[in-house]
């Protein structure tokens, strides 16, 4: 399924195959980093504020003790750089984020290049005057003709065209456009390359598609999303809390007849407030973003990311999700009476000219199985009578004798209306049995009829998707419920809802019942997510919790949604769901990660603060740091470097397991926190042994 | 010689933990006799309301609830401050009491009405027999119904029910829960030698001849519901410690078991309300761990000799002694400080202030974290705060919007629960850190170095866990203590009720979603683990700078 992705991957395709350590990105990202020291956008994260705030407060104090020669200053100089080397770490880390968003934004601006477009006039179908592409109105219509580039975002009212699509989705395969039905909307930036369409403008300039997919890749417009808010103000309070822890140490060692240096306050405040988080915290929520986004999924928010995480129930179409698009023959059952090579023949006969995928594999089967070879329909003086919504068969008529197949109703009732004796015999309750039988393996049947004749039934497959029911039991094992949505009557759903795995199904759904159900499921308290691409999707679209829309499908559609697919693949909703719970893992894991360090950060300061007043303190220096000072500076040197070693995972996010939320809970307490609690330890007595050696301190 | 003490704590929490099932079971019925059906209500809720007027006649909201509790209280307050200044002009009153102080009245009303029974006066030797009954007894009892119908109402709004109204609620805990509990208890009590009369004090002639008064009174009531009350606060001055007051092993048995018997059943009491009693359960664990540890702790740290006997050429074999009462044994003393503290009880069987320095730093931890088992009522409710933090940070590791029971733990809610904690600290090192560095802490010390500062800092963490014990070694009857432990006692009361019922109309205003495979499991040993840990880092990190440079400081300095 991966490989799929992959194939599609490429919006930009060079930029996009940036990796995490790429010098085009870290080179700008080093700049950026500087820049964000800027108060109003340090502002934003308020740990890294309360750094910035102590580290210029510290910073002060060390010009004005520099001036009377006094205190420490080689090791309060250190601290102070440390402490600049915090904040520019957690710059340096969202720039990093935001960098691989730009570098994917400024390729979609440049195929945002100014257009002139072809303004048709009132009513007017041929008359076009040029004008920008910039200055059009919601409501114009303009003509699009092979070669010229779509002005903007539009529904095709008239023509049919074929258009490369390549500057949205990476695909270079040109796509059909054409008025009415499901595939009418174009999106402006994209080419026209063969024929000539008539298209209604529905954005505004600034407003298209493809200025939303440069802000959404670029986060121009991120907003923090409702866990984000609740995590910021989580960590906020810790920082109050050891606020009071380090505010109070004065007076304790005032009434122990001692002194503690504002600096050593401030390491200890500075190592002690979740900074390893507070750092990464937005590089998180950007990379969680531009994960969708190499997935060539938009989200139009960050929320509905937040989303993906929590749905609890999947609506899947069946046909392209769970089964290949087509239906393949794979027997035939004749009636009493009439041979499996005769069935076959005749079944070949009516098939020849059927160019639908399920009638080739008709002609396949019959060759395979029974040796038939394809003959040409001119030497048989046959024509071809196509399928239609009415009769609902196809077949040919040949030399006075003409041969049907279709849907075993259809089938019957063309039998009544040519000569009613066919029906309620022998032969029909035969047909209908057989067809039950089909129809409960979850196949479909064609009745097969030759010149008022009965002769068997096709039975046509749906073809689960290789690997599909896997990927249904991790989705039970993350606790998700899969509901398939089909149109097929309930027996054939039901088989292939048994054969595929899937939870439940809807069958002989309309757009109603998909929307009902969608109610049903949340006033049960559950989210739901689905995808859909035609306009009477769009209801249940905009009710769904995550509603992914195709790229491929309407404007409605795509407006009801709250993500875009750009590769219309319904199958990615499991990936979506993968990585909205990612996003969400990352922050627990790296804010528990983050708490589980302070631990190991008291053993390193707190001896070191207080053997001034209480010598005997010294028991409690457990890690065996050399002096007080280097005491203090590993501990600040492993705040300050850690936020660089966990850049990658926070860009990477945290793998997800589909292992269910109590190992997978289990699991990340053992790696994060558990780890939280051990490496600083290690890495605290690592930096103090270099310190030591290097005689820093 | 670790076999005695381990099977008497064994039989005494494990006893406890017994009794304390079907209690729950019967709590359950009394404050919440409908459970979530419909429909005429019971005779008893029909009493109540009838007794409560209009006023009790229809459920309230959580600011309702919220403002009725606070309500009450401030009467409650009111009339308790009066009964005290008013004294001396008001009868039962034998032996004649005078009047009292006015920082202290308020101290000892505060103190009282938050359910902390701190103690800054004497019992015997100030208080006429009438403040000690229908003022600080009266308060025994609705103040722990206030506790239990606030967790009632929490418990209600969790399970997605209307929270019920205050002021049948609070008659209910008190008629039908504390009253009838606390009986039977002073029964036992009396049985076991404890004075119950309204007579003056005693004259007796000793053996040396020489006439001694001896105080006496209603015991025996006063000292049933201070025990299962959590409320500490003692008829006489040395609390439990006094012959009166805990004449014998078996009394203090009993009243070692009420310490814990209520707070216990809070925790069943929950479980039954929301419906999910293997919550209950897991909580219920992970809080009968953090007291075992403290009290292995206890135990462990008083079985070295005490620092005054260092160097004397005696037997120290027997651990320390000094400070207890040999007639309980010698672990009567540290477990009853655990779990007196543990349970923001306070009332006290040995001298806390004379136990070894980590054996005291056990109480201290109990108050810091003040959820295991708690307060009447509001222990469960810290807990809650707990639970909510914990919930957060694990709900996120298993990639979902955390939810707590299927309601969905957002921003406004983890910014209550984190307010609420961090108030605590603030109480505890704000107020600490202005009198260690002062006078008004400083002067009336009667230790120095790292001992002294942790009789300033175990005093702010008693009020502020509306305990009420002391580490005594300190003057505390002066207005500066009297008026700041008097402000902290409320404001640590009533924050802690106040935001947790805040959470609850803030998470019952939104779609609750259902449990799944998919969605974080609050009954497993991972969610204890998860939330023990929650609990020992978050109060590890507000309080270990204070630790350090008290009871740790003390331990290195002295006990080697």
């Amino acid at each position: 399924m991966r490989n799929q992705n992959i194939k599609l991957e490429p919006l930009m395709s060079q930029d996009r195959s940036a990796s995490i350590m790429d010098a085009r990105i870290l080179v700008p990202a080093i700049g950026n980093a500087f820049k964000k020291l800027n108060p109003r956008s340090l502002a934003k994260n308020p740990v890294m504020f309360v750094v910035a705030a102590v580290s210029v407060l510290t910073t002060v104090l060390f010009v004005k003790d520099a001036a009377t020669g006094a205190g420490n200053l080689g090791f309060s100089f250190q601290i102070i750089l440390w402490l600049w080397f915090t904040i520019l770490f957690a710059n340096f880390a969202e720039a990093v984020a935001e960098g691989r968003g730009k570098a994917q934004a400024d390729s979609l601006r440049r195929s945002r290049t100014e257009t002139q477009a072809k303004l048709l006039a009132n009513g007017s179908r041929e008359n076009f005057k040029l004008v920008p592409g910039t200055s059009l109105k919601i409501g114009d219509v303009v003509l699009v003709e092979a070669g010229d580039i779509i002005p903007s975002d539009g529904e095709v009212i008239e023509g049919i065209a074929s258009v490369n699509e390549a500057a949205i989705t990476g695909e270079s395969a040109p796509v059909i456009r054409e008025s009415g039905g499901d595939r009418s909307a174009v999106t402006g930036g994209t080419q026209v390359l063969s024929d000539w369409i008539r298209v209604r403008i529905t954005a505004a300039a600034g407003s298209t598609f493809l200025d939303r997919m440069i802000s959404l890749v670029e986060g121009a417009e991120r907003q923090k999303t409702p866990n984000e808010i609740a995590l910021n103000i989580l960590l906020a309070g810790l920082t109050l809390i050891f606020v009071l822890a380090t505010a109070s140490i004065p007076s304790f060692a005032a009434y122990a007849g001692g002194f503690i240096p504002v600096i050593v306050l401030v390491a200890l405040f500075v190592t002690l407030i979740p900074t390893t988080i507070g750092a990464l915290l937005s590089a998180i929520g950007i990379a969680g973003m531009d994960r969708l986004v190499r997935f060539n999924v938009l989200a139009m928010s960050g929320r509905a990311v937040e989303a993906a995480g929590d749905v609890d129930t999947l609506l899947l179409d069946k046909t392209g999700t769970i089964t290949l698009g087509n239906r393949q023959a794979t027997e035939f059952r004749p009636v009493k009476g009439v041979t499996e090579q005769e069935l076959a023949d005749a079944a070949q006969l009516a098939s020849l000219a059927d160019e639908t995928p399920e009638g080739r594999s008709i002609v396949v089967l019959a060759k395979e199985k029974y040796g038939i070879r394809a003959r040409d329909m001119q030497s048989l003086h046959a024509t071809f009578v196509p399928f239609t919504a009415q009769s609902r068969m196809s077949g040919i008529d040949s030399e006075g004798s003409s041969i049907r197949k279709g849907a075993v109703d259809a089938v019957l009732r063309y039998l009544d209306q040519i000569s009613a004796k066919g029906a309620g015999s022998e032969a029909t309750r035969e047909i209908q049995a057989i067809a039950d039988d089909i129809a409960k393996a979850g196949g479909t049947p064609l009745a097969v009829v030759r010149d008022g004749r009965l002769l068997g039934v096709i039975h046509l497959k749906d073809i689960v998707k290789g690997g599909i029911r896997e990927r249904f039991a991790e989705l039970r094992r993350m606790g998700i419920r899969t509901v398939m949505i089909t149109g097929d009557n309930p027996m054939t759903a039901a088989a292939i809802a048994a054969e595929a795995g899937v939870d439940d199904f809807l069958a002989q759904a309309t757009p109603e019942d998909k929307l009902r159900l969608i109610r049903e499921e949340q006033a049960k308290g559950k989210l739901v997510a689905m995808c859909g691409d035609g306009t009477n999707d769009a209801p249940a679209l905009a009710q769904s919790d995550v509603g992914v829309a195709m790229n491929t499908g309407t404007v409605a559609a795509r407006e009801a949604g709250n993500m875009v697919d750009l590769d219309s693949d319904p199958t990615k909703l499991i990936e979506i769901v993968e990585i909205g719970k990612q996003l969400l893992m990352t922050r627990g894991a790296l804010t528990t990660f983050s708490i589980a360090n302070d631990v190991a950060k008291y053993f390193a300061i707190i001896p070191a603060m207080f053997v001034g007043l209480y010598p005997q303190l010294s028991k409690l220096n457990i890690m065996g740091l050399a002096t007080p000072e280097s005491a203090i500076l590993s501990a600040i040197i492993f705040n300050a470097l850690i936020i660089i070693v966990l850049i990658p995972l926070a860009l990477k996010g945290v793998k997800y397991k589909a292992i269910g939320a109590g190992p997978l809970l289990r699991r990340n307490l053992l790696i994060y926190g558990l780890g939280g609690l051990v490496v600083p330890f290690i890495g605290i007595k690592a930096i103090d042994l270099i310190v030591a050696a290097l005689h820093l301190a | 010689m670790l076999i005695q003490p381990i099977l008497f704590v064994v039989l005494i929490v494990g006893g406890t933990a017994l009794i304390s099932w079907p209690l729950g079971r019967y709590m359950t019925w009394a404050m919440d006799p409908q459970g979530a059906a419909s429909g005429r209500p019971n005779a008893f809720t029909r009493l109540f309301q009838s007794i409560g007027g209009s006023v009790s006649a229809r459920p309230q909201d959580w600011k309702r609830y919220m403002v009725s509790i606070l309500a009450f209280n401030v009467v409650m307050f009111v009339v308790t401050f009066s009964i005290l200044a008013l004294q001396q002009y008001l009868p039962l009153n034998p032996d004649g009491k005078e009047a009292l102080e006015g920082s202290l009245i308020f101290n000892t009303a505060a103190s009282f009405t938050s359910n902390t029974n701190l103690q800054h006066y004497s019992g015997e030797v100030s208080l006429s027999y009438l403040s000690q009954l229908a003022g600080l007894m009266w308060l025994q009892f609705v103040s722990a119904a206030t506790g239990i119908a606030a967790l009632a109402a929490l418990a209600r709004g969790l399970a997605g029910r209307k929270l019920g109204n205050f002021f049948v609620d609070v008659q209910r805990a008190s008629f039908l829960v504390l009253l009838p509990v606390a009986f039977i208890v002073a029964i036992l009590l009396v049985v076991g030698g404890m004075p119950m009369t309204f007579n003056g004090a005693a004259v007796a002639t000793t053996l040396e001849g020489v006439q001694q008064t001896i105080a006496r009174g209603p015991v025996a009531a006063f000292v049933s519901i201070k025990q299962l009350g959590t409320n500490g606060g003692g008829f006489f001055g040395p609390n439990s410690t006094h012959p009166l007051e805990n004449p014998s092993f078996w009394t203090n048995v009993v009243e070692t078991v009420s310490i814990i018997l209520i707070p216990m059943a809070c925790v069943w009491m929950f479980g039954r309300i929301v419906g999910r009693m293997r919550h209950a359960t897991v909580i219920f664990g992970v809080m009968l761990v953090l007291v075992l540890l403290r009290v292995a702790g206890g135990i462990w740290f008083e079985s070295a000799p005490t620092q005054a006997f260092a160097d004397l050429p005696i037997e120290q074999t027997t651990g320390n002694l000094e400070g207890k009462e040999l007639r309980f044994g010698a672990s009567a003393g540290p477990l009853w400080s655990v779990l007196t503290t543990s349970t923001s009880n306070g009332s006290v069987n040995a001298m806390h202030d004379s136990l070894n320095p980590l054996a005291g730093m056990m109480p201290m931890i109990g108050m810091w974290l003040n959820e295991d088992f708690g307060g009447v009522g509001v222990g469960m409710i810290n807990m809650f705060l707990y639970i909510v933090v914990g919930v957060f940070i694990a709900g996120m590791m298993i990639g979902r919007t955390p939810e707590y029971l299927g309601w969905r733990v957002e921003a406004r809610e983890v910014k209550f629960a984190i307010l609420a904690l961090l108030a605590h600290g603030l109480f505890i090192l704000g107020g600490t850190a202005v009198f260690a560095a002062t006078p008004w802490g400083a002067d009336v010390l009667n230790n120095v170095g790292p001992h002294g500062f942790s009789e300033i800092l175990y005093e702010f963490s008693s009020a502020s866990a509306n305990n009420g014990s002391g580490f005594e070694g300190l003057g505390d009857n002066t207005v500066p203590w009297n008026v700041a432990t008097g402000i902290v006692m409320l404001l640590a009361r009533f924050i802690p009720i106040i935001l947790p019922l805040a959470i609850v109309g803030s998470l019952s205003a939104k779609r609750r979603s259902a449990e799944s495979s998919g969605t974080l499991s609050v009954e497993g040993g991972t969610f204890a683990t998860m939330l023990a840990a929650t609990i020992l880092v978050v109060g590890a990190l507000t309080f270990f700078p204070a630790a350090t440079l008290g009871p740790i400081a003390e331990h290195f300095i002295y006990m080697n």
